[in-house]
């Protein structure tokens, strides 16, 4: 049920659909790339997006439990970027030809 | 009062998310990108939050809400840190303008991580 204060209805509409529509945009980027890691820096937008929805949406509908849906989603999304990149970082440092250029980084591993 | 002010920054902090993602989609390479991401996404969200704090004026609310946004405000550089570094040896390719590349000096390479990519 929306909430009963008239501008708080507009602009929760408002940034809604924004949010929607730049949702929108970065899973274009999520699929066109080029570089994996284009798309793990769209997933990570798409994450900190998705918690500002459920922020506006739980303005918007009048519902305080989404802010915790927000707040462990956060938690996950984090988690889930930083695994990619760290799997990102190992099958660079895999490649042999980095390997020569990086004897002296293998704490990095 | 309160819901004018929350009214303006759902507003606001819509806008910010979406000129966030349309520097996701405009920017010309990976750590260009990078900067919009986290910079203007972490604004946006964070004024949404802080908008739900305003609207509801409850103590449960606002501490829920500025937790959400610390955790936010710690998790992404760290983030954006993790990702930036595996995408520079990873060898994605820069903007053709880019002519800074400080990490060389530090790894002895010459100029950008892998000159082949160039």
């Amino acid at each position: 049920m929306p909430v009963e204060s008239m501008p708080v209805a507009i602009a929760g509409q408002f940034a809604l659909a924004a949010l929607l529509i730049s949702i929108i945009l970065a899973l274009a980027r999520l699929v066109k790339g080029p570089a994996a890691a284009d798309r793990i820096v769209a997933l990570d937008l798409i994450s900190i997006l998705i918690v500002a929805f459920l922020a506006a949406y739980s303005i918007y509908a009048g519902e305080t439990s989404f802010l915790d849906v927000a707040i462990g989603y956060a938690l996950i999304a984090f988690l889930g970027t930083a695994a990619l990149a760290r799997f990102l970082m190992r099958s660079a440092l895999k490649k042999s030809e980095n390997r020569e250029k990086l004897e002296n980084m293998r704490h990095y591993e | 009062m309160n819901e004018i002010i929350t009214a303006v920054l759902l507003v606001l902090g819509s806008l910010f998310s979406f000129v966030a993602a349309l520097g996701m989609l405009r920017l010309p390479d990976t750590v260009i990108r990078m900067h919009a991401a986290t910079k203007a996404g972490t604004l946006g969200a964070g004024l949404i939050l802080i908008g739900e704090a305003f609207f509801y004026a409850e103590l449960g609310i606002t501490l829920r809400a500025l937790a959400a946004i610390t955790f936010l405000l710690l998790t992404a550089p760290v983030a954006a840190h993790l990702i930036g570094r595996a995408a520079y040896f990873s060898n994605v390719k820069l903007w053709h303008k880019t002519w800074i590349d400080q990490l060389a000096e530090r790894y002895k390479t010459g100029g950008y991580f892998d000159p082949d990519h160039k």
